[in-house]
């Protein structure tokens, strides 16, 4: 059984289809990663899994659950899944360790004692180990977003959806989140991430899903979709990306010089 | 105006590199100094004329009478004070939950619970609280011979005055709750929060942290909106400040007491505002 099966999926708001019939599957310890330029639907995707979005058509199952059954407690699937957001979203009034610990207490019930001890493990896991008393206004971009991973990781989640973690932070914090990341698929998490990360994901991911316009253009080992994609599309894309200052004037449409000033 | 040919100095005379602008006697900074003077002057004067034409003895006689602001105590305070204060407290109360209830309802995915709330403070935004006052005291009683609302005078205040505020404070936490960034919602509900409890433990308390300001400032409004409760027939046990110091007013012939009120009134304001400054700032600082 796949963590994650997804199968036909579509989504429009209103007349704009953002996704066009995703088929995909991820894999019990898998680490998949989403490429592709803005605006593809990578982000949609990921958001229908835990239902953040309301599929239009096709069926998505998470350990066998059809989450878009309407009848499925989408609460109880969600304890399961653990997402992390592109703008962290940190609770700013709960300081780091009650950020750990609400949904422990409020939603699985722990107590107290059992909930601070498992938010202690999972903030060392993530090195912040120091800043249980801080608010989250008084940490870095990068500190926050390691507490979001810790703040779902409390909740014992089976899988864990990233919504390009690292877009919202300076250059030179992306590392400490990248490690962190790295870490927990080196546990055996099973991961579906979005990101523009592409070093991490030659490196990290089991799997690179390429999509564009709301299709999965080309998908597979991180080797063959870096090494030698087979959709022009994908060629493009990753040249784009991964050499921008490659970029030639003639491929964007510029043929000569810019006209002068002068008249 | 002082004579522009003693002032024209300066800006004149010097070589001008562009067609030059209409010309001007005075530089721009020149004028503004001199008007800032004459609006000075203008204020100054104003204020010594009032001064002069007051007869201060008589004021002092009318306004300033010890015995007579000496007999108002300690009623004034342990009574007209109180209850002055207990009103704003208790209309206070009913608005906050009132309103909490009505801006949860207007921004409800509920069509009915929106029009209906929608509804409500259009109509109680648009109604004054003295008519909202003699509906509850006069025509609740006669609609509902048998029914009364419990508290006598204390509880006609507080659903007259909260229905009104809670209109007011219903719109103030609609804000304050669109406020809160749309992902505190969705990473709550991502942990397996409902939305009920996603609401209580995350939205609502950063909400309220944006709106204590104004809301301290809907303290304020109602505290002196009690003056009105003199149309439910106050007695001396439930009397509030105005009332008190208008019968006073009306016994001795004399506005001391009106004086004494208005600085009792006061007592609680200025304190109350000054808190609503300083809650501005510390929000300021944490955004």
């Amino acid at each position: 059984m796949s963590a994650i099966e997804i199968r036909d999926l579509r989504k429009a708001f209103g007349t704009l289809e953002v996704l066009r019939g995703i088929d995909l599957s991820v894999e019990t310890g898998e680490v998949v990663c989403v490429i592709g330029p803005s605006g593809s639907g990578k982000s949609t995707l990921l958001r229908c899994v835990n239902l953040l979005e309301e599929p239009s058509g096709g069926s998505v199952h998470v350990d066998g659950v059809e989450v878009t059954d309407p009848d499925c407690d989408i609460d109880a699937v969600r304890r399961r899944i653990g997402m992390v957001f592109q703008q962290f979203n940190l609770f700013g009034h709960l300081r780091v360790r009650e950020n750990l610990t609400i949904a422990q207490r409020r939603v699985l019930r722990r107590s107290r004692a059992e909930a601070e001890r498992i938010a202690a493990e999972n903030l060392h896991r993530v090195g912040l180990a120091e800043k249980a008393d801080a608010y989250p206004a008084q940490l870095s971009g990068g500190q926050q977003q390691r507490v979001a991973i810790a703040r779902a990781l409390a909740m014992d989640p089976r899988l864990m959806l990233f919504d390009e973690p690292t877009s919202a932070l300076d250059p030179e914090l992306v590392g400490e989140v990248l490690a962190v990341m790295r870490s927990l698929a080196a546990e055996g998490m099973t991961m579906l991430v979005v990101t523009h990360e592409m070093s991490f994901a030659r490196e990290v991911a089991s799997r690179v899903v390429f999509m564009d316009d709301g299709t999965v253009v080309e998908s597979g080992p991180p080797e063959e979709v870096f090494g030698s994609p087979r959709e022009a599309r994908t060629r493009e894309f990753l040249h784009r990306v991964l050499e921008p200052t490659r970029v030639s004037e003639a491929e964007i449409g510029v043929h000569t010089p810019f006209p002068s000033r002068r008249s | 105006m002082a004579d522009p040919e003693t002032l024209a100095t300066g800006a004149d005379g010097r070589p001008a590199p562009l067609p030059a602008p209409p010309r001007r006697r005075l530089g721009r900074r020149q004028r503004q100094r001199l008007w800032r003077l004459a609006g000075y002057l203008v204020f100054t004067l104003v204020l010594l004329s009032v001064v002069a034409a007051a007869d201060w003895d008589r004021l002092a006689d009318s306004f300033l009478r010890l015995d007579i602001a000496g007999e108002m105590f300690p009623g004034a305070i342990t009574v007209a004070l109180r209850n002055t204060i207990v009103y704003t407290l208790l209309a206070f109360a009913f608005g906050l939950v009132l309103g909490l209830v009505l801006a949860l309802m207007r921004l409800s995915s509920v069509g009915p619970y929106r029009w209906f709330a929608t509804g409500y403070i259009e109509l109680f935004r648009g109604l004054p609280a003295l008519l909202v006052l003699f509906m509850v005291g006069y025509g609740v009683p006669l609609a509902f011979p048998d029914r009364e609302i419990p508290g006598g005078v204390y509880g006609a205040v507080t659903v007259g005055l909260g229905a009104t505020a809670a209109a007011y404070m219903a719109e103030t936490i609609r804000a304050g709750i669109q406020a809160v960034p749309r992902g505190q919602l969705e990473a709550a509900r991502t942990l397996g929060m409902s939305h009920a409890r996603a609401m209580v433990s995350i939205v609502l308390p950063q909400a309220f942290r944006i709106v204590i300001p104004p809301l301290t400032n809907e303290i304020i409004l109602l505290t002196k909106d009690t003056s009105l409760a003199y149309v439910l027939g106050v007695t001396a046990t439930t009397i509030e400040l105005t009332k008190f110091a208008g019968d006073a007013l009306n016994t001795r012939v004399n506005p001391t007491p009106l004086v004494v009120a208005g600085l009792l009134y006061l007592a609680i304001t200025l304190p109350l505002s000054q808190l609503v400054r300083w809650l501005e700032r510390r929000a300021a600082k944490e955004r």
